[in-house]
């Protein structure tokens, strides 16, 4: 392509002074990248605000598209649904003789259950849901995952809350905004969950590797007593995630632990909950444990 | 690249007796252009690697290729701004580097004036490329190097995704000096 003409400003002194102070502001930028690069990357919460209001002023259009997304992809799992018909109805066959049979077990198993339970006096703990909304974005350019929830602080989100879907954990409010909040989803690098498998309660750290993956690390070392195909779900230490959520199934072994498929796609969930903060000993203990009844 | 030009659109934006080009449209329109693309993250798609392609940076290209001196030399600046807002890397990374980039490409300009389009490609696959690896290494990629590996698709999508980025500037661009305005 001819090179464009604008570069030559000719013998204009104003032309000449605004091309040169062009060049200035173009570098200054990268001197302002820099600064605000060195301040957000040692404080992660610096500039916060101005991300959330930012996120609050898209977030009607963002909605929108959210809508649609659930409505497209019902489209296209109804499409692909003509072509894998025959086969899913035969696996759907096995899988529900299959199902029974664990069924008439599960009903002896929530038998049982339920009379340990009344031995011990316990209650289900099931938190209420603060809010129940979509995720309306995420960052699928950047390699840190986050996610724009479509309710903020207007409906009593605030930091730190757990998301969930229905399928499992998501992730946990990061920051919030007037109307959408900021959900640092349990595959990023930076989100650590303490977990433990649902079979026996060995505990370990799930931390993300921000593909779609979890890497799970044991906390007792020794042996790794792991397999491919063990259930985790959150322990509830240290605070913030409710005990019992389901997270991830483990898809390969490492040294010192495991890599672990999330169970919770955030692409395929319309609606998430976001949950009250969990704190062991004062919210738990007043849900789970009732007052001892001869106390006062 | 010719872009293929509905007739009525063509008719559009031929020259008309006592019409004229917007100015506001003229110069707004790439902007905006640029700035909606850095506002993908909020589109429908909720992933959970990285695989879109950094539309508002591919946009930016596309500009500083197509119309060179039409978005000025310090646009990095404001754009990376907006793209920082929403991409959820740390902030100040999109300003730095679409200051970089903008710098840069406006070096190439002045030292190879005489490009065609595979060269443009050439240039904008190496920027690209170059981006997306610094983007995640503010980001902390470096904590998790198996992230490199996953970000294959995405850079190559992403060069893939350039000419088509080049196309909708080519479009935007017959768009923005529509007759409009009465003299």
């Amino acid at each position: 392509m001819a090179p464009s003409s604008n570069r030559r400003p000719g013998s204009s002194r104003r032309a000449q002074y605004s091309t040169f102070l062009g060049y200035v502001i173009a570098f200054l930028g990268v001197a302002v990248g820099v600064a605000v690069l060195l301040i957000s990357m040692g404080n992660a919460g610096a500039f916060s605000g101005l991300r959330s209001s930012a996120s609050d002023v898209v977030a009607p259009a963002a909605e929108a598209a959210a809508v649609s997304r659930s409505e497209g992809q019902g489209l296209f799992s109804a499409l692909k649904g003509y072509f894998t018909y025959g086969v899913r109805v035969a696996r759907n066959e096995q899988e529900l003789a299959e199902a029974r049979v664990k069924l008439a077990e599960a009903n002896a198993l929530r038998d049982e259950n339920r009379r340990l339970k009344a031995l011990l006096d316990l209650q289900d703990v099931d938190p209420k849901p603060v809010a129940v909304a979509r995720l309306i974005g995420s960052t699928s350019s950047s390699t840190r995952r986050f996610a724009l929830l479509g309710a903020g602080r207007s409906r009593g989100i605030a930091v730190g809350m757990p998301v969930r879907s229905p399928l499992g954990l998501v992730g946990r409010v990061l920051e919030t905004g007037d109307r959408t909040a900021r959900v640092l989803l349990i595959t990023d690098t930076e989100s650590v969950v303490p977990v433990r498998r649902a079979s026996d309660g060995v505990p370990a750290f799930a931390t993300g590797r921000g593909d779609g993956t979890l890497q799970l690390r044991l906390i007792n070392l020794g042996t790794n007593p792991l397999k491919v195909g063990d259930a985790f779900v959150t322990s509830g230490s240290g605070g913030l995630y409710w005990p019992g959520t389901a997270i991830a199934v483990v898809t390969r072994l490492t040294r010192d632990g495991a890599i672990a498929r999330a169970l919770s796609d955030p692409g395929i969930t319309e609606f998430v909950q976001v949950q009250p903060l969990w704190e062991e000993g004062t919210a738990a203990q007043q849900m789970a444990v009732p007052a001892p009844a001869g106390a006062k | 690249m010719p872009v293929p030009i509905p007739e009525q659109l063509k008719d559009l934006t031929r020259p008309r007796i006592n019409r004229a080009p917007s100015p506001l449209l003229a110069l707004s329109l790439p902007w905006i252009l640029v700035m909606l693309g850095s506002l993908s993250p909020t589109s429908p798609i909720i992933a959970s690697a990285p695989v879109m392609p950094p539309l508002g940076f591919l946009f930016l290209l596309g500009w500083l290729h197509l119309r060179p001196g039409l978005l000025p030399v310090w646009a990095g600046l404001p754009l990376g701004l907006i793209d920082d807002l929403f991409s959820g890397q740390p902030m100040g990374s999109g300003m730095l580097l679409w200051s970089l980039a903008t710098i840069g490409m406006d070096y190439v300009e002045t030292r190879f004036p005489w490009r065609g389009f595979m060269q443009n490609w050439l240039v904008a696959s190496t920027v690209i490329a170059g981006y997306l690896l610094v983007a995640a290494w503010f980001a902390g990629v470096h904590r998790q190097p198996d992230l490199l590996l996953a970000m294959l698709p995405q850079i190559g999508l992403s060069i893939l995704a350039y000419p088509i980025a080049v196309q909708i500037v080519g479009l935007v661009d017959r768009l923005r000096l529509i007759p409009v305005r009465e003299v």
